[in-house]
Order: structure tokens, then C-alpha cells, then sequence
């Protein structure tokens, strides 16, 4: 045993030796990562914090002013620009928990013995897969009240879905529903394949009824991973800016990146947005804390 | 669950195969409605009752890669008759194709938007996952000061809205002169892909054993080509749910393509829907445009579905 030991310890270093150190190869393995996420990533982000300070315009080749904390102590008095903050928040929650309701649904039907399960679920990833700003085009022709499919099937008549300024959001968060609750689904049936049998089979045992099973055993064991999903969701809501810009231009659609997109590239206020992009940056840098804290409560119970 | 099934446990999978089958199709209609529409004859497409069957047509492509004009008055026969196939849909819809001084047909900007996102999605996306690949592999196998934070701040790259971080790349790029340019958007598709490319790597590198180089390693391999020949090939089936995870959003994405590209190096997601405009716009060619856009994607999903499976849980259903 002794012997077999040593050479094999001898032999590693020797191949070790001749070729790179395990040390380097680490290095050359991750450093250009990381050197490249900091060029293209924090770089900019650095770039944008000093102009945020500025009153700096893109369209114009006049020089930059230090205006201080100027931006930002307009932006945070806005109430337009609240009002569009309130606007993403009401369509993070519509559509994240419209997509946990409908995902997490299907999949509980979805956990069984099914016959063609396996196409059914592939079938189910498709919209996900496809072009938030190609999927809201089509949406468009879906959605219109005089020659659209929805109001024919649905028997709504003339009912306007993007024109009307309130249901405007709803329309474009119904869409989000459909694109991205076959992800909840996906994850929930994960979670839910990884549910010990036994657990059921005790509790059939002791003869609970299904709500006590689904409350006390499913629901929990679940969570955690139910947890992920709506953290990316809320993200991704967060950062919607594709389906609601193409499929209205309702002032009631208005979520903060269009808001965001408008003043950089349309009003050319550079230092103005760069302003509000930090504030966002730090929003969602809160609300990802928050998150992460009580995933890890979730997970410890 | 229990040993013997009741009846009224019976009843319920049947009607939770009846609601699963329903979700499905609703969730399939838009999808066949857009490949539906990309074969249908201009009038037919926003017809109230929606028309279900009809003589599919090939005229909306033939519309989506030539530029056409109204005709001013009907083609006398003879010129119908010399026209090609092709060209005749056309003349049937009442238009006529563009052509230049030459006699050559006058290409629409689709062909050329739809190569530009060929070039980019795939160029980024093996950049994304060959970097991290590499990267996953070093977190996973070597001792790294500090790896939590550095994997965490690897992810909160992709936390930001896109929008945020194209001011200042916009700007930064406007003063190399990278706007728009192909190198300039697969910069950024790459460095949009990395992170989650580094993060899905290494759940897979993880699932390898390192008895498996540990062993080359006795059999006097050097450290690389253990990497090479041994975990490269056992690491496929994450690099391949990896890429076509990269590949997707690389194909997909529409911000940055709308900030950093007008002309040259634009793609087609900001691209199908500019053509829109004000006036009528013809369903059938969007469609079209639509559905030939969708198409590598949803071939794509259904070659690799079951890697992407395993790939999307993110571990979930790992032991």
C-alpha cells in the first residue's frame, strides 16, 4: 500500500511539473472572467456614477457641469418618476404572482401519472423561449378589439385591452403571465418530483385529508424552490422593458426602464438617467438582499 | 400515493389530465396563431370570425425578403407571363417588386437583420460558455480566496436592467466607435451571458467526480489535458444546455439591440417591429417574419429538451 501511495503522489507531481501548476491554471481559468466582467460591468458603472453628478447631454458636444447632488434630489421629488416606480411594483406583483398561481398550479396537475407528459411539459417551454419583443408584436394583433382572436373566443365584443389606460397594464402583465409561468412551472415540478413518497404514504396513513397534505407536507418542501422562482421573476419584472414599449405607449404602462430608456435616448438627459439608473441599481440590489435573507429563512424551517 | 385508488381519486386524475391538456392548448394558441398567419393570404388575416381553414400560401416570405411598391397599373400578360412564381404572388397582392437600375431584385432589410443575429447570438454565445466553462471548472476544482463573494458578484452582473448599464456602455462605446457594430453587441451579449454561463457550469462541474482526473492525473496526464480529455467530454451535456441557454437570450434580446444599432449591425428583434409603422400594417409578412425568427429557437428546445430540463432546475433535482 505504502509503495502504490508514494508513486502515485510522485507521478501526479511529476505530471504536474511538466505541465502548468495547478495554481496557474487556476488563474488563467478565471481571471479573464472576472477581468472581463469588470471592464464591461462595473467599468460603465463607474463611468455612469460620475456623470450621474453632471448635467451632461449625449446630443450635444457642450462640455459636462458638476451640478452635485442635483439629479438626484429632483429625481427622488418627482412624482412622476414615483409614479412610474409605482407602476413596476404594481406589475411585479400582478405579474409574478399571477405566473405562481397558474404555474404552480400546473404543475401540481401536471405531478402524476400522465400520459405524455414529457411533450406536454417541452410544449409547455415554448413561449418562454421566444422573443419578449417579437412574442408583444404578435400579442398586439391578439389583443385588437376589432379583428383580434382574444375578444372573438373570449365573446368580449369590442372590449379594448391596450387602449384603455387601466387595463393597459394588466394586458401587457397577462402576457408576462403566459410567457413565463411555464418557468414557475418547471421549477415547481422539480421541487415537487423531489418530494419524498414516504411522506405521503404516512400521512394516508394517518388519514389526512388533502389540505392538511398540501399545507403540511407539499407547501413547505416546495418552498424553497417556489422561492427561486419568484426571486428571478421579480427581476426579470423589474427589468421588463421590451413587452410593455412595444405593446402600448400608455402613460399607465410607463415602468421604470421605458421611463429610463425615454430620458437617455430620447430627451438625452445622460446625466439625468444616469442619476436615476443608480437608483434603480440600488433598488434592486435591496430588494435582492431581502430576498436572499428570507430565501435562506425559508430554507432553514 | 395510497395502495388502492378510490374512485373519486380516479375521477380527479381524469379531470386533471382534462385541465392539463386545455392549459396546453391555450398556451399553444398564440404560437400556432403567428405560424398560422405566416401562411395566410393578406386578406385572411384579420378576418372576424378568425379563419381557421384556408389554402396556405407562400406569399407572405416571398413578401418578407423583397422590397415592393404599389402597382401603378396592372402588369400587361406578358410581362406576368415571363415573371417567376415568386413574383407573381406579388403581382396577385397588387404590388410589384423593387428592382434597381440592373434589373436586380431589391432585397428587404430581413435577410440581412436575420444573418446579423445569427452572427452575434452564436459568436457570444460560444464566447460566453467557453469562458465559462473554463471558469466553472477552476471555481469547482481549485481552492479560490474569497469564492462565495466572487460567484456572488459574477451573478449581480446579470441583476441589472439592461437599460442601466446601456447608458454608459452607449456612451463609452459612442467614444471607441463600437456603436453600432457586430464586435460591439457580441461584447455584450457575452458579457450579458457570462455570468449565468459561469453559475450553470458549475453545478454540472460539480456533479463530476475528481476521482476521474485525479486518476488521469496518476496515469500521467498533465492538469490540462485531465481538463481536456476527461472532463470536457463529461461535461457536454451542461455546455450543450448552456449554450442554447445563452443562445436564447443572445437571440432574443431587443434593449441593447435598440440602443447600440441602427443599420449595419442591427438584429431582428428591434427590427420586425419598426416595420410596423403608422398605416396598415400587413399581418401575414410580420408573421412571417415572426415565425422564420422563432423557428431555430423552437427546434433548438426540442433537440436538447431534455438537457434544458436538467439545466433550468439549477440543481434542484439533483440527489
Amino acid at each position: 500500500m505504502a509503495t502504490t501511495m508514494i508513486t502515485t503522489l510522485d507521478r501526479s507531481s511529476r505530471a504536474a511539473a511538466r505541465g502548468l501548476s495547478d495554481m496557474s491554471i487556476r488563474n488563467f481559468f478565471i481571471i479573464p472572467t472576472i477581468l472581463f466582467l469588470i471592464v464591461f460591468n462595473i467599468f460603465p458603472l463607474i463611468y455612469s456614477l460620475g456623470y450621474s453628478f453632471t448635467d451632461f447631454r449625449a446630443s450635444t458636444n457642450a462640455p459636462a457641469n458638476f451640478v452635485g447632488l442635483q439629479n438626484y434630489r429632483e429625481l427622488l421629488n418627482d412624482p412622476f418618476v414615483w409614479n412610474n416606480f409605482a407602476i413596476t411594483a404594481k406589475y411585479v406583483i400582478v405579474s409574478v404572482s399571477g405566473q405562481l398561481l397558474v404555474g404552480f398550479g400546473v404543475a401540481m396537475l401536471l405531478n402524476r401519472e400522465i400520459p405524455l407528459k414529457g411533450l406536454i411539459t417541452t410544449l409547455l417551454l415554448l413561449p418562454m423561449m421566444l422573443s419578449m419583443a417579437v412574442v408583444g408584436l404578435f400579442w398586439k394583433l391578439l389583443y385588437d378589439p376589432s379583428w383580434g382572436v382574444i375578444n372573438y373566443f373570449l365573446g368580449l365584443g369590442n372590449f379594448e385591452w391596450l387602449a384603455d389606460p387601466k387595463m393597459a397594464l394588466y394586458a401587457v402583465a397577462l402576457t408576462d403571465i403566459w410567457m413565463w409561468s411555464p418557468f414557475v412551472m418547471l421549477l415547481s415540478l422539480a421541487g415537487l418530483s423531489a418530494v419524498p413518497k414516504h411522506l405521503y404514504e404516512a400521512a394516508a396513513i394517518d388519514r389526512a385529508g388533502p389540505f392538511y397534505t398540501f399545507f403540511r407536507i407539499t407547501l413547505p418542501l416546495v418552498a424553497p424552490i417556489l422561492m427561486i422562482a419568484v426571486i428571478f421573476r421579480t427581476m426579470e419584472a423589474f427589468k421588463t422593458f421590451d413587452l410593455a414599449y412595444i405593446l402600448t405607449s400608455q402613460p399607465t404602462t410607463e415602468l421604470i426602464s421605458i421611463r429610463l430608456y425615454k430620458m437617455a435616448f430620447q430627451e438625452w438627459q445622460t446625466g439625468r438617467s444616469c442619476a436615476l439608473a443608480y437608483i434603480v441599481l440600488i433598488m434592486v440590489l435591496a430588494i435582492t438582499n431581502i430576498y436572499v435573507k428570507y430565501l435562506n429563512k425559508v430554507k432553514e424551517r | 400515493m395510497a395502495a388502492v385508488r378510490t374512485s373519486s381519486e380516479i375521477t380527479f386524475n381524469r379531470i386533471a389530465i382534462v385541465v392539463v391538456l386545455l392549459v396546453t392548448l391555450i398556451f399553444l394558441a398564440p404560437i400556432y396563431w403567428i405560424a398560422s398567419t405566416a401562411f395566410k393570404p393578406r386578406n385572411l388575416a384579420t378576418t372576424i370570425p378568425p379563419t381557421i381553414v384556408f389554402q396556405p400560401e407562400i406569399s407572405p416570405f416571398v413578401k418578407l425578403f423583397t422590397k415592393r411598391s404599389q402597382l401603378r397599373s396592372p402588369p400587361t400578360p406578358e410581362e406576368y407571363a415571363a415573371a417567376p412564381w415568386w413574383e407573381r404572388v406579388v403581382f396577385d397582392g397588387g404590388e410589384k417588386i423593387v428592382r434597381d437600375g440592373k434589373g436586380e431584385v431589391q432585397w428587404s432589410g430581413y435577410p440581412n437583420r436575420f444573418m446579423n443575429s445569427l452572427i452575434i447570438a452564436i459568436t457570444s454565445t460560444v464566447l460566453a460558455v467557453g469562458m465559462g466553462t473554463f471558469t466553472a471548472y477552476g471555481f469547482s476544482r481549485f481552492k479560490v480566496k474569497g469564492e462565495a463573494d466572487l460567484l456572488f458578484f459574477i451573478l449581480s452582473t446579470r441583476m441589472l436592467p439592461p437599460v442601466v448599464v446601456a447608458i454608459p456602455m452607449f456612451l463609452m462605446y459612442r467614444a471607441v466607435g463600437l456603436n453600432d457594430s457586430h464586435v460591439g453587441l457580441i461584447i455584450l451579449y457575452t458579457a450579458f451571458n457570462l455570468s449565468f454561463s459561469v453559475w450553470l457550469m458549475k453545478g454540472f462541474m460539480d456533479e463530476i467526480p475528481k476521482e476521474y482526473e485525479e486518476a488521469a492525473l496518476v496515469d500521467g496526464y498533465t492538469r490540462m489535458e485531465a481538463f481536456f480529455k476527461i472532463v470536457l467530454p463529461e461535461a457536454a451535456t451542461g455546455i450543450a444546455a448552456t449554450a442554447v441557454f445563452c443562445f436564447i437570450t443572445a437571440w432574443n434580446e431587443y434593449a441593447f439591440a435598440l440602443i447600440m444599432t441602427n443599420r449595419r449591425a442591427q438584429t431582428a428583434p428591434p427590427f420586425i417591429p419598426s416595420q410596423v409603422g403608422s398605416g396598415l400594417p400587413d399581418w401575414t409578412v410580420i408573421a412571417a417574419g415572426t415565425f422564420l425568427f422563432l423557428l431555430p429557437v423552437a427546434i433548438f428546445t426540442f433537440l436538447l429538451r431534455n438537457h434544458l430540463l436538467r439545466g433550468m432546475s439549477f440543481g434542484a433535482i439533483r440527489k
